[in-house]
């Protein structure tokens, strides 16, 4: 797993307060690890502050899983 | 009841006389305050005669007027305290009377900015860590002319009213997390301002007030340190009307 998907997972982790294990990429952050929205905003928040990027609230949106965070934040950082 | 120690509260305008009476009331229930205000040197006398040692007491100045300035207040009032804000109070504000057809931009431009932009982005400041931290207490202090209106003041009681919207969302927002965000509204309240009514003036504005009397900013105090009070969990969204009576909405 690439550092990045490291350091996500624990971030969603430490957040959420789940099992690293249910941290599966393709877990729903509101379906599968009983996140609510204020969750995921600050998830988001949480991301841009851990790896200095910047999401906007339409790509926020899109955020739903674990993956889309990291393909996200992977998308960004090699740009 | 009604304790607050090991509590960090940070009050805005406390260099006034009601903002004085709040930070006076939270020390005296426990908690640890920081003051902040435009002008140092009376928040210095206002710490040193709520605490002659200095305990529990910071003097943080800002000048809300500047839009970077909210950040930066509550990020120097956590270091002053050495914790994290559990409270706040936004009670700094400022009047720019005048009928609305003579109104300035101006001043319509600098209340907004001051009593409503400033404690929307105070409250946006410490919502961060509340909602982490699963805990926190917001009251702003709105006015009577928010829920009534009052002619001379369409920007003031535009503010005030909008701060009530606010505080309303706010509170749906960070409900789960356990913090709340309340309104307390005060009537008049007796000041140097109003220190200077004629007698007739006097009558007249007291006759319009069941319970008879001025408040003082005691009143408003009290009822600040009850919304911040572990006992007022289950409050949150509200205004609390504190005026004597003189608007019963």
């Amino acid at each position: 797993m690439s550092e990045i998907a490291d350091k996500v997972k624990k971030i969603v982790v430490e957040h959420l307060g789940v099992e690293e294990s249910k941290v599966t990429p393709e877990a729903s952050f509101i379906d599968d690890l009983g996140a609510d929205s204020l969750d995921t905003v600050e998830l988001v928040m949480a991301f841009e502050e851990a790896f200095s990027v910047e999401i906007p609230e339409d790509a926020a949106e899109k955020i739903a899983t674990v993956k889309d965070a990291i393909d996200y934040i992977e998308k960004q950082k090699a740009a | 009841m009604f304790r607050l120690d090991g509590k960090t509260a940070l009050v805005t305008g406390a260099s006034g006389g009601i903002g004085a009476a709040i930070a006076r009331t939270l020390h005296a229930q426990g908690a640890r305050v920081v003051l902040s205000g435009t002008r140092e040197a009376v928040l210095a006398a206002v710490a040193g005669e709520i605490a002659p040692d200095g305990e529990r007491v910071h003097v943080c100045p800002a000048d809300l007027s500047d839009p970077a300035a909210a950040d930066a207040l509550v990020s120097a009032a956590e270091v002053a305290a050495g914790a994290p804000l559990d409270i706040l109070v936004n009670n700094a504000g400022l009047t720019r009377d005048g009928l609305a057809i003579r109104m300035k931009d101006e001043d319509w431009n600098r209340v907004m900015e001051v009593d409503l932009a400033a404690p929307f982005r105070l409250c946006r400041a410490v919502l961060k860590g509340m909602l982490r931290r699963r805990a926190g207490r917001i009251v702003s202090i709105a006015s009577i002319v928010g829920v009534t209106g009052n002619a001379g003041q369409a920007n003031y009681a535009a503010a005030k009213a909008g701060m009530i919207g606010m505080s309303k969302s706010l509170a749906q927002e960070a409900g789960s997390r356990g913090v709340t965000v309340n309104v307390v509204a005060p009537g008049f309240i007796q000041t140097a301002m109003t220190d200077v009514l004629s007698d007739t003036q006097r009558e007249k504005l007291l006759g319009g007030i069941p319970l008879g009397r001025m408040g003082k900013p005691e009143d408003i105090a009290a009822s600040v340190a009850y919304l911040v009070s572990d006992e007022a969990g289950w409050i949150t969204g509200t205004t609390l009307n504190v005026n004597g009576g003189m608007a019963m909405p």
